[in-house]
């Protein structure tokens, strides 16, 4: 979320005479930083653990959540892999190494080679939620720190599985379609799909400040709503609310 | 007292107090490493602050880290097969206590969540629950997790440290990952290091020597990230090309790149103990009839060879130590290595992947610091065996 924040508050010091200034770490940082008072807002690309909301509830501060806008992963392949479509089970089986070759899904006699983000990242913890029933990734999965990495090394691996944000995919990997009902229907990872939530794989990307700062940050959080907010959030590859 | 006598007086005092504060900082670091590392031999590999709680009439009272992952993952489904009851296994945690409870029955300021869980676990038998400890009453069974220690850790063959409730903190992967790279290195560096050792300090003549030195410092100079996408781009689809395996990112192109990134030490290093060897002794050896080669190989190396043992000893500390290039290229799957054609994890590569967003202090956090002193222990013991050789000279 930290190169839209950056976009956003970019946009709104132009039009408004006030000093915001961002930093990156992660959800867990920003709340925890929410929490000892170093900052006024915090964004998060998870909701809160119920461990975080039981730690504001001992220190008395009540917090204002918010989704600010979506965010979607696609499920990347290699192009050359003819496998076009997936349920959210074999997701499952293949991320967390159950499935170790393309033909019991159908494809072709190949290895399957899992490429995954370091488990500190926020996508990792969401395709671990939503997608591979929390389970763990195999560990075989070879782990990459950078997103582009993933990108370029699915094209270079003909048995490759990978996940990113929509935003990402280029036309060097295929992007396939998911199904969360078993295989009934399969939904393609596109911008519409996403913005009218029929792609299961999409994720809210929160905005959190305690109730004491409204005053102080309301101006910004209500800018991000406006239609050139929301616009800032389609340019950099989110779905945007409305 | 003379002004001169003054001005030296302050000159030495100047010079005793760098020394002191280089020391200083040197001790404080290694300090610093081992007592953030040394935090986890108090802890159980549970997360911090919560406890696991059963009903009283399971005779469960200890789980390891692997049984929990299996129960998490379904793998583990019966009590029974942990030694227990015939009653399936069933997760409580924080995450399920919305979809059990209203927020009226909770409490706005969870008030009764306490009470809540007590009476959700006495009246489940098969019930595993995972609570922040002050949750939990003491009135529960609790299930105890064995403490971390640094066997288990040098043991343990599963790395996964942001596993909740129950991180699993086996670095033997990663640490034979490192070694088995730094190995690959030097197997690969140490002869091509010495052989152009040999060219710069016998065979050529000033002017190559000139160009031949100014680009190995040149190579010194590059930043190991340029390295690392060098491996990236070129490396890694040229080795999974060659031996036509599924992926590039293995053990042999980090080796590979890391043998690149060591040529310079070992070359310059080699290349003064070369150089070292008295013209006399090479002399008699051309008098006895011996040509420039058998010179080289029957006097010159000889007597070097000290000098080259622990210039390749430093290239393999260098190796051990690199970061950013195995990071890129290596890719960074902690599983046993069992061949060079098959990704592995170092210790460089698991600190500089996780540390950014470790909790301060926490479990994960302090493993990363214990992986940081297995990296001090390892490069210092290989400077000591390095000087060893030096001194034999």
């Amino acid at each position: 979320m930290l190169p839209l924040m950056q976009l956003e508050i970019e946009a709104y010091m132009k039009r408004n005479p006030a000093q915001l200034n961002v930093t990156g770490g992660g959800s867990g940082v920003g709340i925890t930083s929410l929490l000892e008072g170093t900052v006024d807002i915090a964004m998060s690309s998870r909701e809160l653990k119920m461990a975080e909301k039981l730690k504001f509830e001992e220190k008395g501060k009540k917090l204002i959540v918010m989704a600010v806008a979506n965010d979607a992963l696609s499920v990347i392949l290699n192009p050359q892999n003819p496998i076009k479509q997936l349920t959210r089970e074999q997701l499952e089986d293949l991320f967390t190494g159950k499935i170790t070759n393309w033909k019991e899904v159908g494809g072709d006699d190949l290895r399957v080679v899992v490429y995954t983000r370091e488990s500190s990242s926020g996508t990792y913890e969401f395709m671990k939620d939503h997608v591979m029933n929390k389970k763990e990734f195999t560990k075989t999965a070879i782990s990459s720190s950078a997103t582009a990495a993933i990108v370029y090394a699915t094209s270079q691996t003909k048995g490759a599985i990978g996940y990113v944000g929509i935003a990402y995919v280029e036309p060097i990997v295929k992007a396939i379609s998911v199904s969360y009902d078993g295989g009934q229907k399969y939904i393609a990872p596109t911008f519409n799909n996403a913005f009218n939530k029929t792609y299961p794989i999409t994720r809210p990307l929160f905005i959190l400040y305690p109730l004491e700062k409204e005053k102080l940050v309301k101006p910004f959080i209500d800018f991000l709503f406006t239609v050139y907010g929301q616009k800032l959030v389609t340019h950099k590859g989110y779905i945007p609310l409305k | 007292m003379t002004i001169k006598k003054i001005k030296e007086k302050f000159v030495e005092s100047i010079i005793y107090s760098c020394g002191t504060f280089t020391t200083l900082a040197v001790l404080f670091i290694i300090v610093f490493l081992f007592k953030e590392g040394s935090g986890i031999f108090q802890k159980t590999a549970l997360e911090e602050g919560y406890s696991l709680a059963v009903n009283r009439y399971n005779p469960v009272s200890k789980l390891s880290p692997e049984q929990i992952k299996s129960i998490i993952e379904g793998d583990i489904h019966n009590w029974h097969q942990l030694g227990g009851n015939y009653d399936s296994v069933y997760i409580f945690t924080l995450s399920d206590i919305e979809s059990k409870f209203t927020q009226e029955e909770l409490g706005a300021e969870f008030e009764h969540l306490k009470e809540k869980i007590t009476a959700y676990v006495e009246s489940n038998t098969g019930v595993l629950a995972f609570f922040p400890s002050k949750y939990v009453d003491a009135s529960l069974a609790k299930i105890d997790v064995d403490k971390i220690t640094l066997a288990s850790i040098l043991k343990g063959k599963d790395w996964y440290p942001t596993a909740n409730p129950a991180p699993q903190l086996g670095a033997l992967p990663i640490v034979l990952g490192s070694i088995m790279v730094s190995l690959g290195a030097i197997i690969i560096a140490l002869p091509l290091g010495v052989i152009v050792a040999i060219f710069l300090a016998e065979i050529a003549g000033e002017t190559l020597k000139n160009v031949i030195k100014t680009v190995i410092e040149l190579l010194a100079g590059i930043p190991s990230v340029v390295y690392g996408f060098f491996g990236l781009v070129v490396l890694v689809p040229f080795v999974q090309q060659l031996f036509d395996i599924p992926v590039g990112e293995t053990a042999l192109s980090g080796s590979i790149l890391l043998a690149l990134i060591s040529l310079p030490t070992i070359i310059s290093l080699s290349e003064d103990a070369i150089s070292a060897t008295p013209q006399e002794l090479k002399n008699a050896s051309l008098a006895l009839g011996a040509n420039r080669l058998q010179t080289i190989f029957g006097v010159t190396i000889p007597f070097a060879s000290s000098g080259i043992i622990s210039a390749s000893i430093l290239g393999i500390g260098r190796a051990f130590g690199e970061t950013m290039a195995v990071l890129m290229v290596t890719g960074n799957a902690a599983i046993m290595p069992k061949s060079l054609l098959e990704p592995v994890r170092t210790i460089t590569a698991t600190i500089a992947a996780e540390l950014g967003e470790a909790p301060t202090g926490g479990i994960h956090y302090e493993a990363l610091f214990i992986l940081g002193t297995f990296l001090f222990v390892f490069t210092f013991a290989v400077n000591l065996i390095a000087e060893f050789f030096a001194q034999k000279r």
